[in-house]
């Protein structure tokens, strides 16, 4: 069985594009090439992660369902290593 | 991010307007600074308390006022809010201030010889210095800084990269020599030089050059139930989420009355910029100039007023978008939102335009307020403007808009033989600078000349979103 594409959505509300979500955008173009059918990337509507007192967390990027704040280009590829790396093989 | 001045200086805009519309601004703006750098936080500069009071500072320019007028030290921020909210008039000092607490008093820019250095047999530092400022001592060499003239060629040549240079980024971006640092070491602007192109402000490590901002009266006006209408710049395409008719909508949801496409002005600039150029040609004149990058034409201004008389006296695009605003709501208050410095002056001498607002203004406002581009509604657009309009953002657009504009209105130009001969400058820097000169002398050809102080166009102006 094929196995599920590792799923990012990236926050694209406005302070999230603000504070770094415009260059998270930028990742399908930067993402290796073996892993590009590995990889879901999407850009979403406000995840409203930023709201209260988190404005610092941003910009916040679910991965497979899991929120990371702070993303960078460098933290979300590392994450999609480390998962591939617990599916085994890529 | 591109960097982390440029993150905190978004973030504290989006607090400012967050606060403001849920009105508590005043209770909280002299507690940001110690919300941004708690007790016991990392500092980004030598402790938190330093950190704080930059923090202050700048707060201070994002309310509208230049650290350099502070005459009360233990003046709150809230005293100065209230003094930014009963403000009704445009305030019309230089858009830009130099916050001294943040410079960090760069050393002089200077090459130095650093310990990779080893002496060698060659020594080409020494045979290629112009000016025989070197010499070898002890197996190193050693640069007579009486004799330098900061040329560079020994860096070149260096075989093992010994020679490096000491920068001060706010001078060396400079194209006019407008920023030098004062008695103090602090960075100090000349007012009478700057030309407000924004490249000291983007360029500065510290952060320390902040645009004194409109954005509380903007909030205010709208607060007041004022009739408040946006003209977006056309670079605004791709510099937010979601699509224009989208980024309107929110626009309209933030409370903005109308808004409305600044490339409907650049419309009427091009059909005025190309009479105008064959009016000048009939006359023999033989260059004409654009006008519609404020930055440029200050520069003429103070730099090269000889070619002033080149300089087309046609009005820029915000310009006319301001009389259309005018005609339609003649009493709204008119917001240009654009990415540039140089349009807030522009703006205080033209009677068409009320504010400017940058377009990371306009992030922070939308996400202050919360309003997602992305889940808006399309707006629908009047009248969209035609695409060579739009295309003004890009560097060469006027020129193309002109270009076209002189084959469908002025045919019997090419019958008789004309032809326009475009030149173009792509961005303002020293060596740019010193060029208009020689155009100004006559001693180039062309005879359009297009000159944009950012490179690429407005699109890469200072306070856009993406560069």
């Amino acid at each position: 069985m094929e196995e599920q594409k590792i799923k990012i959505e990236i926050c694209c509300g406005t302070a999230c594009y603000m504070l770094g979500a415009a260059e998270l955008l930028r990742l399908e173009n930067i993402i290796p090439d073996q892993w590009k059918d590995a990889v879901d990337i999407s850009a979403i509507p406000c995840l409203e992660a930023c709201s209260s007192d988190n404005l610092g967390g941003a910009p916040f990027v679910k991965i497979n369902g899991e929120l990371m704040s702070n993303a960078s280009v460098e933290s979300v590829c590392e994450k999609i290593f480390e998962i591939m790396k617990t599916r085994g093989g890529h | 991010m591109s960097n982390g001045a440029e993150r905190m200086r978004r973030e504290l805009m989006i607090r400012v307007v967050r606060d403001f519309t849920e009105g508590k601004l005043e209770e909280t703006i002299d507690r940001i600074p110690l919300a941004i750098r708690p007790k016991h936080s990392q500092s980004s500069r030598c402790c938190i308390y330093h950190d704080r009071a930059v923090l202050k500072y700048r707060l201070m320019a994002l309310l509208g006022f230049a650290s350099e007028n502070e005459t009360d030290e233990t003046r709150t921020l809230k005293s100065y809010l209230q003094e930014a909210v009963a403000r009704k008039e445009k305030v019309k000092e230089p858009p830009l201030s130099v916050c001294s607490a943040g410079c960090s008093s760069c050393p002089d820019s200077r090459y130095n010889v650093t310990t990779n250095c080893r002496g060698c047999f060659a020594r080409p530092c020494v045979f290629n210095c112009p000016k025989g400022a070197i010499t070898v001592e002890n197996q190193h060499s050693k640069i007579d800084y009486t004799k330098c003239i900061k040329c560079g060629k020994c860096e070149q040549v260096c075989p093992f990269n010994a020679i490096i240079k000491t920068t001060v980024p706010c001078e060396d971006a400079c194209p006019v020599g407008a920023i030098r640092k004062n008695a103090d070491g602090v960075a100090e602007i000349d007012f009478d030089r700057c030309i407000f192109c924004g490249k000291c402000f983007n360029k500065c490590p510290f952060s320390a050059i902040m645009e004194r901002s409109q954005l509380i009266q903007i909030l205010q006006a709208i607060r007041d139930g004022k009739k408040v209408v946006a003209m977006v710049a056309p670079s605004a395409l791709m510099q937010f989420p979601g699509t224009v008719e989208q980024l309107f909508s929110a626009i309209h949801k933030a409370g903005f009355s109308d808004v409305m496409e600044v490339a409907l002005g650049a419309e009427l600039t091009t059909e005025h910029e190309a009479a105008e150029f064959a009016e000048k040609m009939i006359a023999k004149q033989p260059i004409m100039t654009t006008s519609c990058c404020t930055a440029y034409v200050e520069l003429v201004k103070r730099h090269v007023p000889e070619f002033l008389d080149k300089v087309s006296t046609t009005p820029s695009p915000m310009r006319y978008a301001g009389r259309l605003v005018r005609e339609k709501h003649p009493d709204a208050i008119s917001v240009f939102i654009g990415p540039c410095i140089a349009k807030r002056l522009e703006a205080m001498n033209s009677d068409e335009i009320d504010f400017v607002m940058t377009f990371e203004e306009l992030g922070a406002l939308l996400a202050g307020m919360n309003i997602d581009i992305m889940s808006q509604e399309k707006w629908k657009i009047e009248r969209p403007a035609n695409a060579t309009a739009r295309n003004y953002a890009k560097s060469c657009g006027v020129t193309e808009a002109v270009i076209l504009e002189m084959q469908e209105k002025n045919p019997e130009f090419s019958k008789i033989g004309f032809k326009l001969d475009n030149k173009f400058i792509n961005g303002i820097d020293k060596k740019t600078a010193k060029l208009l000169k020689l155009y100004a002398m006559g001693k180039l050809p062309g005879n359009f000349l297009e000159v944009m102080s950012c490179t690429g166009g407005c699109v890469g102006g200072p306070c856009s979103l993406i560069k």
